[in-house]
């Protein structure tokens, strides 16, 4: 039990599970399974963006990915314009979301490595780019998924939302990546040591600038899926994302000055933002507090799951 | 105390008789274990210049800041001859010796820059002198800076209202001078120069030379480090020389040459035991552009004064055999950081995760890592290199200094790569361990590995089958065989003059 308390990524789960516990108490419209299915669904999203952010803030100091929301804008307005609704096109269309994914990856890197500026600014001027393109490429015209995605998107195996088994798996991916491969290890060494690791012969430019290329990979698949479910892209719709892409890699308990991650954390934490909302929404509390009440939930639980820890 | 058999009778310089601005009584400094400063006794009288020399770790800094006040002695006292009418002493050291220090008229001027590059020069001067203060300070400052550094070095052009980072590197230098010499509360009595012309050009050291000695001569007095034997002999009346934490010589200038001098600097201790190697021949299998080449299965050493470029050689020579943006299968080089925390340490793993860190392409199938295989090679080099610990799994720094240093060397060694760069590795070693380690170095040489090693000790100089001797930032000699000496290294570390 000591050893399972030792983990990061325990408090946020037994967080997200006491968020759970307290809406579910005070009954929903929606019932304990509906709510359970509009968590999953909701926190996906979420798990999507905070794993790429994980893999970024990994990599050290000074290292965010601020593009993610427009990011994940582009690549859903341009797929699903380009799909134009024709389920024929649905491979192509996904295709086409990756790839402005990987534009988007390398673009930021290019500003990081080859004009030396900081990832912060360079994330976040690379994004008013991508939005802008955004905005330009359909102004703001609304046009629906192919049929075909948005009910997969909509649609449940075995009761749990689909959109949910893709974060599983992402998350498993994720997971054999950081903890097994040598790109996980070469990312985690860069985040503790950028000087030793480059002493090591880790390449630590390419291993960086494929970290940058994969958050936003991760970014585009979340806005193409999330166009899907939604019923089209929206130029607001990746938002909200820019903020919980960082908190629930923090609440998750990885380390916000890299070297240290974990991917369980990452779904909990995703899970633990939308339930307290909605619990303290459910208790109808005004605006006011909720926000208050969720900045102090969230210092709660980081400060709980940053004690120190043993190594491996 | 009979601190050292062979010391002389100590300084007849300038004005025997008169009381010493600061004397040690048997004073000594350890830091733990290690000893700095044997205890020793050495006094600075008015009108004296005496030049402290010595090789690098000498002890020459140690009893520069027991002077200086800037940590008490571990043993004996430091006595400072004070004014009439001065503060008492107080209770506490920094309370007490501190004062005394500054009642008794001695500044320090750096070798390292100390000044803060965000101030003016007059606000670093403020610093240094307490009583610049309320209204109008600025102008006084002014009027103190302006008077020291015209004096110190006639026809110089800096705006003592300059922000410090502004000024160039020699200019800067010269501030940090001027203000050691400034009028002050209380005047300067005995100035502490360590190393102050290794930034300045020739005509400018020469101007401060002049003014140091005009110094002297009207009752001052000054401490000179110096690795340039020419400038010693122009300036002090009296040489200290420091070897081993031990005044070794402490005798009137006169009575040295420059070759006596470098001989009594020199390292005499008895030649380390290792068994004859001979000496690799064949094509060099690397070069730099700056002189520096290797062969394969020798062991190359780069030598000299610390600081003088032979840690940024290897550096570029490392980072130029190596990729930012290409994995190597097979790395052409491995590196051992001397600076752990800075170049070598994964603070967060495992000591094993440590170990593997540079092989690591090597344990990797379909890229995942082979994690028994990294097992297995941790617990390999534990054996091989005695990595003192039960738990190969525990944090790297569970382990001490010297045990983390035994994980560089492993995950170094490990790599297999046919050329090993070692950056001044044996820093805070126990002795045991750099035997261990020097028998490992032989026989990886010896099975045809490379190995370039840059080391402030002569012990380890001497394990080298050649050895580039740097100095400001190239190399100054190469020594092969029976010519790896420790004088022959010393005099090469220093500039001689047209005398030798």
């Amino acid at each position: 039990m000591t050893a399972l308390l030792d983990r990061p990524w325990i408090w946020a789960w037994l967080a997200a599970i006491a968020a759970f516990a307290a809406t579910a108490a005070i009954g929903q419209s929606q019932g304990i399974a509906g709510l359970l299915v509009a968590a999953l669904t909701f926190s996906a999203f979420t798990t999507l963006v905070g794993l790429g952010q994980m893999f970024v803030i990994t990599l050290g100091p000074g290292n965010i990915d601020l593009s993610i929301p427009a990011t994940m804008t582009l690549a859903a307005t341009l797929s699903l314009k380009f799909m134009g609704g024709a389920g024929a096109l649905a491979l192509p269309g996904f295709a086409l979301a990756l790839a402005i994914g990987l534009g988007a990856g390398l673009a930021n890197y290019a500003l990081i490595w080859l004009l030396r500026i900081p990832p912060i600014i360079a994330t976040l001027a690379a994004s008013f780019v991508y939005q802008s393109l955004a905005i330009w490429s359909n102004r703001g015209l609304r046009i629906k998924p192919p049929e075909i995605l948005s009910d997969a998107m909509l649609g449940r195996t075995l009761g749990l939302p689909n959109v949910a088994y893709v974060a599983l798996l992402l998350c498993g991916l994720a997971w054999v990546v950081l903890e097994r491969a040598r790109f996980g290890r070469e990312v985690t060494a860069i985040g503790q040591n950028p000087r030793a690791a480059r002493r090591v012969g880790i390449p630590v430019e390419r291993v960086r600038c494929a970290t940058y290329v994969l958050c936003a990979a991760l970014a585009a698949l979340a806005g193409f899926l999330l166009a899907c479910f939604s019923g089209g892209a929206a130029l607001n719709m990746g938002q909200e994302y820019l903020l919980s892409s960082i908190a629930v890699v923090v609440i998750g308990g990885s380390s916000i000055g890299g070297g240290r991650s974990n991917v369980p954390g990452v779904p909990a934490g995703a899970l633990f933002l939308f339930l307290v909302v909605s619990m303290l929404n459910s208790y109808g509390l005004g605006a006011g507090v909720r926000l208050l009440l969720t900045g102090i939930i969230i210092v709660g639980i980081v400060a709980l799951g940053a004690r120190p820890r043993t190594a491996e | 105390m009979g601190h050292d058999d062979r010391a002389p009778a100590r300084g007849t310089g300038g004005a025997v008789g008169a009381t010493p601005i600061v004397r040690f009584e048997g004073t000594g400094r350890a830091f733990g274990a290690v000893r700095a400063l044997h205890p020793s006794d050495f006094a600075v009288r008015p009108g004296e210049c005496v030049a402290l020399v010595g090789h690098n770790g000498a002890g020459k800094s140690t009893l520069v800041n027991l002077v200086n006040a800037v940590f008490p002695p571990s043993e004996g006292a430091v006595v400072y001859d004070l004014p009439p009418g001065a503060a008492p002493a107080g209770r506490s050291f920094e309370a007490g010796a501190v004062r005394a220090r500054r009642a008794a008229g001695v500044r320090a001027v750096h070798q390292e820059l100390s000044l803060a590059p965000n101030l003016s020069v007059l606000e670093n001067l403020r610093i240094a002198q307490r009583d610049l203060a309320g209204r109008g300070w600025r102008r006084r400052a002014s009027d103190r800076m302006r008077a020291s550094l015209d004096a110190v070095f006639p026809g110089n052009r800096i705006p003592t209202r300059a922000v410090v980072g502004d000024l160039a590197l020699a200019e800067r230098q010269m501030v940090e001078i001027a203000m050691g010499f400034a009028d002050g509360m209380e005047p300067a009595r005995l100035v502490i120069l360590d190393e102050p012309t290794s930034s300045l050009d020739a005509s400018v050291a020469a101007q401060l030379v002049a003014h140091v000695r005009a110094f002297c001569a009207s009752g001052g007095a000054a401490i000179f480090i110096s690795h340039m034997m020419a400038e010693v002999f122009d300036i002090a009346d009296r040489i200290a020389v420091m070897r081993d934490g031990r005044i070794v010589e402490d005798r009137p200038a006169s009575a040295f040459t420059q070759r006596s001098l470098v001989a009594a600097m020199g390292h005499v201790a008895p030649e380390a035991t290792a068994a004859a190697r001979a000496a690799p021949s064949g094509p060099d299998i690397l070069g730099a552009d700056h002189g520096l080449s290797a062969r394969a299965g020798e062991i190359v050493g780069l030598a000299g004064l610390a600081g003088h470029g032979q840690a940024e050689a290897l550096s570029r020579l490392y980072l130029a055999l190596s990729s930012d943006w290409r994995a190597a299968g097979a790395p052409r080089a491995a590196f051992v950081a001397g600076d752990r925390a800075r170049d070598g340490l994964f603070p967060l793993w495992s000591i094993r995760r440590n170990v593997s860190a540079a092989g690591l392409g090597r344990l990797v199938r379909r890229g995942l890592v082979d994690r028994a295989a990294e097992a297995a090679l941790a617990r390999d080099w534990k054996a091989r290199i005695g990595i003192r610990t039960d738990d190969l799994s525990a944090p790297i720094l569970s382990l001490s200094g010297g045990n983390q240093q035994k994980v560089l060397f492993a995950r170094a060694l490990a790599t297999g790569a046919p050329v090993v760069v070692m950056d001044d590795p044996m820093r805070g070693v126990d002795v045991g361990t750099k035997a261990q380690v020097y028998d490992i170095i032989r026989a990886e040489a010896g099975a045809g590995r490379t190995f370039l090693w840059y080391s402030t000790e002569m012990d380890e100089i001497r394990l080298c089958d050649r050895v580039f001797v740097y100095r400001n930032g190239r190399i100054g000699a190469e020594l092969r065989g029976d010519a790896i000496t420790g004088e022959a290294i010393v005099a090469s570390s220093f500039e001689m003059e047209a005398e030798a």
